[in-house]
């Protein structure tokens, strides 16, 4: 009997839409052009590349020349922490961050305290949310930057960048926020918002992977970190990943779309049956992240006497793949530095997994999931030492 | 990542479970860095092994290495099991990947552990000629004990070669 596939990892990468393949194929075949030609190759791609620039631009409700388009996501996130870094560094020297964020941020700002910066990280509280209150006090007068993710990665908790917007907004401080897990799947108006840079990428919303962009409000100033020709404003150089942009254009104009349609409302409720069929199917396990203020697609857990390497290989086994934040399944020899942060001990953090849906998730998908899933972690309890002292206590 | 053999023993793991009977019993590793084994033995007179099981929280790796190491000593006497080291029980598995290694040193010490228990439970010295080959009772990370370090010191340069900072 073949086995049912169910794709629960749509934090690490989607499938790419069908309508975003078609769009992109014929920049991968006629239309080869570099968009800096001034021929009609060139004026073709060029096209291509403006387009999608629009259409990225109308999914944050921003002017499409407020888009930088980047490698990824990664890079994205180093445009803003170090391009700013640079830029302002006759300002100040120092950045304000917080202890969840994403390795592309965390590791840039560590990097940059090598070359005489310095940082702040702001704690979180058990569902990953930071104070605005403690982003308030830990600005200093050599402050220049803060950046607070919109959503996270392993939590799925979204942060109120609202209020921490406006709080840097007030004390002249810019504001980028790492949206690569929130765009597309939760509305943002960066007209409304009061953000500076926000950082996203195409592959975490059904568009190709090697692209991402940086929006960065008029009027901010960001020293290069790849130097060369003049491409994207002169900000960000080397010849544009033309079907990757018009990939992420496409995929970008069908988010927008799903977040007016209803698709992401039932996205919603289909990721709380999971979330209540597994907390109601498997004792011991906690959500982690915030209850609803999260991700749309996001659910994760820690799942108690056991480590989360051994469900991922299981569930695989059984068709489904998972992540996870645990120290063997991540392949160094710390559990998740979000989960820590988040005041988890050590054991518990060990059996974390993440499960993310996709728009094309469905109720069976959901279902079958509450079947095999409960059994595994059955399985893996009985092989625990500390599954066999509880039963005992 | 893993080999055929090593997804088998994990999958469809050996002697697991507890022992109500044991007459000896070893557990090693931290809960903290992500391992903990427990080796149950059934001792005879004869200081034959004559049934062995685990339980473990970790990952693949540990299982499996928990496993296979309860198949090795299964039947052999404790001097002979206290021979079965690490790289035996990695080799039997048909190999680790590098990250993993650690979890090997954990199967060779939940024997030994388990067997110093043994002669602890009967209120006996260690015999003379009973060799321990590893001193360590200890998880074998890079957080608990210098041993692993050798180990995974060199992946982990290997990784970044290509960086300077």
């Amino acid at each position: 009997m073949e086995t049912r596939k169910v794709y629960l990892d749509n934090s690490a990468t989607t499938k790419v839409d069908e309508k975003v393949l078609k769009a992109m194929l014929p920049y991968l075949t006629n239309l080869y052009g570099n968009p800096n030609s001034l021929h009609k190759w060139g004026r073709e791609a060029h096209k291509g590349v403006d387009k999608a620039r629009e259409q990225v631009s109308e999914l944050i409700n921003s002017s499409p020349n407020d888009i930088i388009f980047t490698g990824s996501g990664t890079e994205a996130d180093n445009l803003a922490i170090k391009g700013t870094a640079f830029a302002l560094k006759d300002k100040g020297k120092h950045i304000i961050t917080s202890a969840i964020e994403h390795h592309a941020l965390l590791n840039s700002i560590k990097w940059l305290k090598k070359i005489g910066y310095d940082y702040t990280i702001l704690p979180v509280d058990q569902y990953g949310l930071v104070d605005p209150k403690d982003l308030e006090n830990a600005i200093r007068p050599d402050t220049i930057l803060a950046s607070i993710m919109f959503g996270n990665n392993e939590i799925g908790t979204i942060e109120p960048i609202a209020e921490l917007g406006t709080i840097c907004r007030e004390h002249g401080v810019l504001f980028h926020s790492d949206a690569v897990q929130a765009a597309g799947h939760v509305k943002i108006d960066v007209e409304k918002l009061p953000i500076d840079m926000l950082s996203i990428a195409a592959h975490k919303m059904y568009g190709p992977k090697g692209v991402g962009a940086l929006y960065v409000r008029r009027g901010i100033k960001l020293t290069p970190i790849i130097h060369g020709g003049g491409q994207e404003f002169g900000v960000r150089a080397g010849t544009e990943n033309t079907s990757g942009i018009v990939g992420f254009g496409a995929a970008a104009e069908l988010a927008a779309a799903r977040l007016v349609n209803g698709e992401m409302e039932n996205e919603t409720r289909l990721r709380d049956k999971l979330i209540n069929g597994l907390l109601e199917r498997i004792p011991e396990t906690q959500l982690t992240g915030h209850g609803s203020q999260r991700l749309p697609y996001h659910a994760s857990f820690c799942v108690k006497y056991i480590e989360g390497e051994g469900m991922l290989l299981l569930m695989d086994a059984a068709g489904i793949a998972v992540s996870s934040g645990s120290a063997c399944a991540s392949g160094n020899l710390e559990p998740s530095h979000v989960l820590l942060a988040c005041g988890l001990d050590h054991a518990t953090a060990h059996g974390s997994v993440r499960l993310t849906l996709g728009h094309t998730t469905t109720e069976e998908d959901i279902d079958y999931v509450l079947e095999k899933f409960p059994p595994i972690v059955e399985k893996l309890r009985l092989m625990s030492p500390f599954y066999d002292k509880k039963n005992k206590n | 990542m893993y080999n055929e053999k090593v997804v088998d023993y994990f999958m469809n793991p050996r002697n697991s479970g507890k022992m109500e009977n044991a007459n000896a019993i070893g557990e090693v590793g931290n809960p903290v860095c992500g391992d903990v084994m427990k080796i149950y033995l059934k001792v005879n007179d004869d200081h034959v092994i004559e049934d062995i099981k685990f339980e473990t929280f970790g990952c693949a790796a540990a299982i499996a290495t928990s496993s296979m190491v309860t198949v090795m000593a299964k039947g052999k006497t404790l001097q002979e099991a206290l021979r079965i080291n690490n790289k035996d029980v990695t080799a039997e598995l048909g190999g680790l990947p590098p990250q993993k290694q650690h979890c090997s040193l954990l199967a060779q010490e939940g024997i030994e552990k388990a067997i110093v228990d043994y002669f602890a439970r009967r209120g006996e010295e260690l015999p003379e000629g009973l060799l321990f080959p590893s001193t360590a009772v200890k998880c074998g990370r890079n957080c608990c004990g210098d041993k692993a370090k050798k180990i995974e010191e060199e992946p982990f340069i290997s990784d970044n070669h290509r960086a300077t900072e």
